[in-house]
């Protein structure tokens, strides 16, 4: 015996009109692949690019509480938001984002990081002295690697002094995927070119 | 020293419980019934699951709601008489390690006491599964403990 899918989808769907839910997620299927995509009430709240890993519903709860219960409907802004970007038709993400539970500095850099344009890279030290802590790029680098939101708080735009990729929580190819799609011509075995830091990247040893 | 298990998100609670939820409700409502049943037995759990504090006996804890659910189900729909025995009869699954001692019981109190010295759960959570106060559950408890007194004594 089965839960059928009605009665499945409408108890999912009143826990969320009665308000008892602390975070919904979803998959959302997507060209670089299918997507965890988990919100709260005040905002996007995760994206993670491995769709089913064993501990995602537990991160999200300590985030947001137990109550953490899947509901297409509640990815579904963050969804349309990301179809229209990866159907090129999109450059700023304006879903409202819930950064509960991180400390100032990763606050300050994820709030720099949102400011570098569609199509366009920056370095970690350039982030770091942005932040007016330029001294700070191997944390502004593990603020990256930690980011919860990846895509719409473009991490992948963020690249290494010499302009080389450095790395993704999601893989490399996927970061190659991002800027080409944002237009940018990469090859991962050479440095990208740096829009904002430096006009002349130094080559890598 | 043991660690109180932790309280799973709700997902995975509702995922591991609501085929065997579903199948108690339809053996004491019938199909059509059950689903109502269904969705108000995990509305109910879903309202209590922030107070939890920890996470343990959550499947005898929502079988508990889903029992009571039926109850309210059943009284809605039939002379109050019928009642007390179909609930005392059904009741088994949630409380069967307490079953003997506690068979005499009528059924509130019977799963007050399971709930709270079988499973150490608190009167809020047990207030949950049983659809009333706090204070109505830590009464049902101690009434149900003095009868057991009562009749171990007699």
């Amino acid at each position: 015996m089965t839960v059928s899918h009605d009665l499945d989808h409408r108890f999912r769907e009143a826990a969320f009109a009665l308000d008892l839910v602390d975070a919904g997620f979803d998959v959302v299927d997507s060209p670089i692949g299918p997507l965890f995509v988990a919100a709260t009430m005040r905002g996007l709240a995760a994206i993670s690019f491995d769709p089913d890993p064993d501990d995602r519903l537990e991160r999200l709860a300590r985030i947001a509480g137990p109550c953490v219960l899947r509901s297409p409907k509640t990815a579904d802004p963050a969804r349309r938001e990301l179809d229209e970007y990866f159907a090129g038709r999109r450059r700023i993400f304006e879903v409202a984002l819930d950064l509960r539970a991180l400390p100032p500095f990763t606050v300050s850099v994820l709030h720099q990081l949102a400011l570098v344009p569609y199509g366009e890279t920056t370095t970690y030290g350039a982030l770091a002295a942005a932040v007016g802590r330029p001294r700070a790029a191997r944390a502004v680098g593990t603020v990256m690697n930690r980011n919860r939101i990846p895509i719409v708080l473009p991490c992948h735009r963020v690249v290494g002094s010499s302009g080389d990729l450095v790395g993704y929580a999601g893989g490399l190819d996927r970061k190659i995927s991002l800027l080409e799609l944002e237009g940018r011509a990469v090859d991962a075995r050479r440095p990208a070119p740096i829009t904002r830091a430096t006009d002349n990247p130094r080559p890598r040893h | 020293m043991m660690h109180a298990m932790a309280i799973p998100p709700f997902e995975h609670f509702y995922e591991q419980n609501r085929v065997e939820v579903l199948r108690l409700l339809r053996r004491r409502l019938g199909t059509d019934r059950a689903e109502d049943a269904f969705q108000e037995t995990f509305l109910r759990a879903l309202k209590a699951y922030r107070r939890l504090e920890h996470g343990e006996h959550l499947r005898a804890w929502v079988l508990t709601i889903a029992q009571n659910v039926a109850l309210d189900a059943l009284r809605r729909s039939k002379p109050s008489a019928e009642l007390v025995e179909s609930g005392a009869e059904d009741s088994r699954p949630a409380y069967e390690d307490l079953a003997d001692l506690t068979d005499g019981l009528p059924p509130k109190e019977r799963a007050a006491v399971v709930l709270r010295y079988g499973y150490d759960l608190s009167y809020d959570q047990i207030a949950t599964a049983l659809g009333s106060s706090p204070n109505a559950a830590r009464q049902a408890a101690s009434t149900g403990v003095r009868r057991l007194r009562r009749s171990a004594s007699s």
